[in-house]
């Protein structure tokens, strides 16, 4: 089965890193992955997009435009790719940022207010790894303990004190 | 085996050049290839390497030919526009018969172009780029596993050769991360007894030149050169075959074009249309004997290309125009979707 998941939102919301985390699940579960950014004019201000596969079958091409998993962090990102998320998908937005509601009968649709949530949680700028949680427990596309032994894996040494702050984002997102 | 890491096209590719044991390094800034000075700028001071932003293209270019000149292995890396301006030194270092790996991961173009993945350089790398007669040898990854082992390979084929190789990538390829096996890898190294480092205990002096005014002399120079070609291009030709058992219908395709082709391959598969397709790995040589083969049983061919139809010459020169050649392509940095590629096909089985 191919997960085709198209995180999309502004730069600085952490919208590589948390592709590059569920990414590097992937690899530890033995799956077939990649990782791509848009590296275009918006990854300088506007819309940044990262596109991952999760696969059992060896990765084609890696560009997600029709994502079975959409995560929208922003308003434009989320009209973008409503229609183009594929039937029985997943759509996952951040709803303290985008008050719109959406409907779609042909896919389930998540809404988590990440952003108050991290800022209620005293967890600045990780709305990304809270709405994660809530990918992974919907969608069961890497399991928890998957997600964790990642997330250690691509916070670098250098930055281990943010290691409990990210796990307690994915927690809350999870959990939610 | 190895853990596999999770690697940019760019680092997999500079990690590679230092695993062959290139320590010399020159280059200058240019998206979507500058993670590959990045890395060699973290990386190098830390084995006892030389990592050096030149003040332009051209100048790393001739710093690379200094550092091959003596002996070394050495690397530079650009993006097309980039690539442009270093195709004098190029053409010098095929004139000198210098061994180096040239990276171009291609953008947009003509002109300062975009930022985006392309692969309209495939004239440039394939036919010359600079003046005079000479080829490289043109590499063309499709993986980030592949960044890895071609660039391995690259700097052993320049070696043993003596010719300057590229590895030509795009945007894509470059930028997006995957799995890498980095263990178990054969470096081989290669003795240079024409080397311009110190006479030492030598009866005569090494010195690497491309000028003669003799043209009777130079002549020959380029009828040795030639026949060293004809080597390369009856040893060391690449490419991949996928689903070309029973194809009646062949995509030609290379790099990020060959991922997107594969998906749609095998969902014409799945709606029992008979397809496949030959990937080159070499651009030059190119598999000319494969496509010919090829030509001998499919109705027809479909050059999937990031450009306004540049490979598509080399499919009709090697098929000698025995079967039609359709092109399904993008250029100026678009890349076609499995979609487009797929009503190609379905054109084609028409």
């Amino acid at each position: 089965m191919d997960n085709k998941i198209l995180f999309a939102g502004f730069g600085g919301q952490g919208i590589l890193f948390s592709g590059k985390v569920l990414a590097q699940a992937g690899l530890i579960d033995n799956k077939e992955i990649s990782w791509l950014p848009s590296y275009g004019p918006e990854m300088r201000g506007g819309t940044a997009n990262c596109s991952v596969m999760i696969s059992d079958t060896p990765v084609g091409s890696p560009i997600v435009s029709q994502p079975t998993i959409l995560i929208a962090m922003n308003k434009p990102s989320l009209f973008k790719y409503l229609s183009e998320t594929e039937s029985n998908g997943q759509i996952f937005y951040d709803s303290s940022l985008i008050e719109d509601k959406v409907e779609r009968a042909d896919v389930s649709i998540y809404e988590i207010p990440a952003t108050q949530m991290a800022s209620d949680n005293s967890l600045p700028g990780l709305a990304n790894m809270i709405i994660l949680g809530k990918v992974v427990k919907e969608s069961k596309v890497v399991s928890y303990d998957t997600l964790m032994q990642a997330l250690t894996k691509v916070v670098s040494t250098k930055h281990a004190d943010k290691l409990e702050m990210n796990k307690k984002a994915i927690d809350l997102g999870f959990n939610y | 085996m190895a853990e596999k890491v999770l690697m940019k096209g760019n680092e997999a590719l500079a990690e590679a050049a230092i695993v062959a044991g290139c320590r010399h390094y020159f280059g200058y800034p240019i998206t979507p290839q500058t993670e590959v000075a990045a890395y060699m700028a973290k990386r190098m001071p830390k084995i006892g390497g030389t990592f050096l932003q030149a003040e332009s293209e051209i100048a790393a270019i001739n710093m690379v030919l200094g550092a091959s000149a003596a002996g070394v292995r050495s690397m530079t890396s650009s993006s097309s526009p980039g690539i442009s301006l270093k195709s004098e030194g190029i053409s010098y270092m095929a004139g000198c018969d210098l061994p180096a790996v040239i990276v171009n991961v291609e953008r947009g173009g003509p002109g300062l172009g975009g930022i985006q993945p392309s692969q309209s350089d495939y004239y440039q790398a394939t036919k010359g780029g600079g003046h005079g007669d000479y080829h490289l040898i043109v590499l063309a990854p499709a993986s980030v596993q592949e960044m890895f082992s071609m660039t391995i390979k690259g700097f052993d084929l320049a070696d043993k050769y003596r010719m300057p190789l590229m590895i030509l990538t795009d945007g894509t390829i470059g930028q997006m991360m995957e799995p890498v096996s980095i263990d178990q890898v054969q470096v081989n190294t290669y003795e240079k007894p024409w080397a311009a480092c110190g006479r030492g205990n030598r009866d005569h002096r090494n010195i690497v030149n491309s000028l003669s005014l003799n043209a009777p002399e130079l002549e020959q120079w380029n009828f040795d050169r030639y026949k060293r070609y004809e080597i390369v291009k009856k040893e060391e030709v690449m490419y991949e075959e996928f689903m070309m058992e029973d194809a009646e219908i062949c995509v030609v395709a290379f790099g990020i074009a060959s991922r997107v082709s594969k998906n749609a391959i095998v969902e014409a598969r799945k709606n029992g249309i008979k397809v496949g397709m030959i990937r080159p790995i070499t651009l030059w040589p190119f598999p000319e004997e494969a496509l010919k083969k090829a030509a001998e049983k499919v109705k027809s061919f479909i050059s999937v290309e990031l450009s306004m139809g540049q490979m598509i010459d080399d499919i009709k020169l090697a098929i000698n125009c025995s079967k039609p050649v359709t092109l399904c392509n993008r250029t100026g940095g678009v890349i076609m979707s499995p979609q487009e590629v797929y009503e190609a096909i379905e054109k084609a089985a028409k």
